[in-house]
């Protein structure tokens, strides 16, 4: 990018965690992958969660999602506790609250685009043509406006990750969560995809990254350092000298 | 409810696309269910014909007929109560008239006495042996739903005056007549000639029980001048022994028992029977032999059914196990699917839906297999029972939907209650 980053006014609270764990258990040990993590993610944030493996990266990235619940600790989402909801719950969360952006872009492989993309308005139960109407549009937002029946293997990597993103942003969803979005991709196709997530920042999308890349994190206008389970750093922007630090 | 039914549809588009997408998996699977179906349907039909020519064979008796026997219509442990008892007479069917004719709102309207004795008959060159020979009045015709091809059954003068004249059933007139009219023409029965006014038509015979196909019927009278030896013990010289029973048709056939009520006081007055004493004569009527039959026939069914039934079964099986293959294949999408917002509920149906229409295919193959097959073997063996019902095409339908749901629950559930992270990592 140019170095000249815009920062929008943030909103309200989206995300409210406060001092969440989570413990698995693998065979004999119990590993301890969240010990404490407490943070606040604001509507209209670009954030980037860095660290490297084993830091609690992804573990963090499934509590956010609502893919998993804490062990312990408070989780609000938009003011609704999270924690202890059951499965169903969380996914009606999940179909309505987030837009998930995956690296490897899961589209079902034999749907065309458009089909792919209806897929969380059909889970919102919203009737055919309106379906067909706002997925279009959504595609049409992330320039594939002519790719619309194109299966997925008709398509370039990323195009595919395009039609993830319209997915993720059909039912307009209160974050977009993208875990490693360009992990897949030659690097100007990347950066093709960090332009739109760009523009997407700019339209008023909230988005979280998660990524161990720091090309890729250097696009969010706040950066979370987890490491060993805990956050160790949580600044405004991206400093690449402290990064650097941080690293050693 | 909504979401319900765009998520149904959303399943059966993925079912319909993991099918063309799987061709040689499915159609081999969808094979077991085939073969499945096939057999339970054909079992299916063979019951169904086994019952219905048991009941054209019953029909015959009519099931507004009562018949006055000497032995009662079912298997009975103390016979030797039976075999002493009086021969019925044909006369009594004159007396049972007349009492009928006597009793105001009687349920019954007319006594037919019948003799039979095997026969052989002979034309030309061209004999039949053991042949049905039954001897009746021209009432017989309101007894039973005997009707003829050509000609016609004899009247009421050449009953009275017995007249030699006889009706023919379809295979004797087959049998003696293969390339003429047999109407007009003089057959010789027992050394006598008797000419030939009626044949009667085809009525298909089933397991041997009775049928008018291989039958011939004639004037009482002349039947029992020409062949009945008339002592007391009814047995000729030459050891064939006439059989006789009178059957009375009954008014209404929803008072049956009424009916047999009275026909047994009737009875009782003809054998000059005092009130102590035990009836010497049984009356009969179809639904006494249908009660015999029917454990039988309910025997075969069942067993006939289970048998075929474990094809179904292993059928089942293939299903249960490609929709295990299918969810294990498939984890990294469910958790795609998940994330994006699919309940439990969802995968669920969405699998249920797949192993469904699965075996619906399977099912509707199978029965159109069976359908032709059916055909075949009514072409090939006319008097085979075949019998292929629209209930059966339904009941067929019905039977692999549910096998698709239970084999393809298990599968289901565990996809259902996958854990999404886990799933999203599968690889």
């Amino acid at each position: 990018m140019d170095g000249q980053q815009s920062v929008r006014p943030v909103g309200p609270i989206v995300i409210d965690i406060e001092n969440i764990t989570k413990d698995y258990v693998m065979g004999e040990e119990i590993v301890r992958a969240l010990r404490g993590v407490t943070v606040q993610i604001r509507r209209n944030e670009y954030l980037a969660i860095m660290g490297p493996s084993g830091s609690g990266k992804s573990t963090l990235m499934n509590m956010l999602g609502c893919l998993d619940t804490p062990t312990s600790g408070r989780y609000e989402f938009n003011g609704r506790n999270v924690a202890d909801m059951d499965d169903d719950e969380l996914a009606a969360i999940r179909n309505r609250e987030i837009g998930f952006v995956f690296q490897t872009f899961n589209l079902l492989p034999r749907a065309t685009s458009l089909r792919n993309v209806e897929l969380p308005l059909i889970y919102a139960g919203i009737d055919p043509d309106t379906r067909e109407e706002r997925a279009t549009q959504a595609l049409v937002d992330v320039g594939l406006g002519d790719r619309i029946h194109h299966k997925p293997n008709e398509l370039s990597g990323g195009q595919r990750q395009r039609v993830a993103i319209a997915r993720a942003l059909v039912n307009d969803p209160s974050i977009i969560l993208a875990d490693e979005p360009t992990g897949n991709l030659d690097s100007k196709t990347g950066d093709e995809i960090m332009m739109l997530l760009e523009d997407l920042y700019r339209r008023g999308n909230t988005i979280i990254l998660v990524t161990h890349e720091r090309d890729i994190a250097t696009h969010a206008r706040r950066t979370i350092h987890l490491r060993d389970g805990l956050i160790e750093m949580d600044h405004a922007g991206f400093i690449p000298e402290l990064d650097a630090v941080i690293a050693n | 409810m909504k979401r319900f039914l765009y998520e149904l549809e959303e399943s059966w588009k993925i079912a319909a696309a993991q099918m063309r997408s799987n061709m040689t998996r499915s159609t081999l699977t969808a094979l077991g269910v085939i073969i499945g179906i096939v057999a339970v349907t054909l079992m299916g039909t063979a019951i169904g014909g086994i019952s219905v020519g048991f009941d054209k064979s019953m029909s015959v008796l009519g099931d507004d007929v009562l018949y006055v026997t000497q032995w009662p219509w079912k298997p009975v442990d103390d016979w030797w109560n039976y075999r002493d008892r009086k021969k019925i007479q044909t006369e009594y069917a004159e007396t049972i008239n007349r009492m009928i004719a006597a009793t105001p709102n009687s349920n019954l309207i007319v006594a037919v006495p019948t003799s039979s004795l095997m026969r052989s008959i002979k034309f030309g060159g061209n004999a039949v042996d053991n042949v049905f020979t039954l001897g009746t009045t021209s009432d017989f015709t309101l007894t039973s739903t005997i009707d003829c091809k050509e000609g016609r059954f004899f009247n009421e003068i050449e009953s009275r005056e017995g007249a030699q004249v006889v009706v023919i059933g379809y295979d004797v007139a087959d049998a003696l007549f293969p390339s003429e009219s047999p109407i007009g023409k003089s057959v010789l029965i027992n050394g006598q000639l008797f000419k030939v006014i009626g044949v009667n038509s085809r009525q298909g015979t089933f397991l041997g029980l009775f049928s008018w196909d291989s039958m011939v019927a004639l004037p009482l009278t002349a039947f029992n001048k020409y062949f009945s030896s008339k002592s007391a013990s009814d047995v000729r010289p030459d050891g064939a022994s006439v059989e006789s029973d009178v059957r009375v048709k009954v008014k209404d056939k929803t008072k049956l028992p009424e009916a047999k009520d009275e026909l047994t006081g009737i009875m009782r007055r003809v054998r000059g029977l005092s009130p102590e004493k035990k009836e010497d004569f049984s009356i009969n009527e179809q639904q006494a032999f249908k009660s015999t039959l029917d454990p039988v026939k309910n025997t075969i069914a069942v067993a006939g059914l289970f048998i075929t039934g474990l094809s179904l079964f292993v059928g089942a099986i293939g299903i249960m196990n490609i929709t295990f293959v299918s969810v294990k294949e498939r984890t990294k999408e469910i958790g795609t699917r998940k994330a994006l917002g699919a309940r439990r509920r969802t995968i669920l149906l969405q699998f249920l839906i797949e192993s469904t229409a699965l075996c619906l295919l399977g099912g509707f193959i199978g029965l159109v297999i069976a359908y032709l097959m059916c055909v075949g073997l009514g072409k090939a063996f006319p008097s085979f029972p075949i019998q292929f019902s629209f209930g059966l095409v339904i009941a067929s339908m019905i039977v692999s939907i549910l096998t698709g749901l239970v084999s393809g629950f298990a599968p289901a559930w565990s996809a259902s209650r996958l854990d999404p992270v886990a799933a999203l990592r599968y690889e």
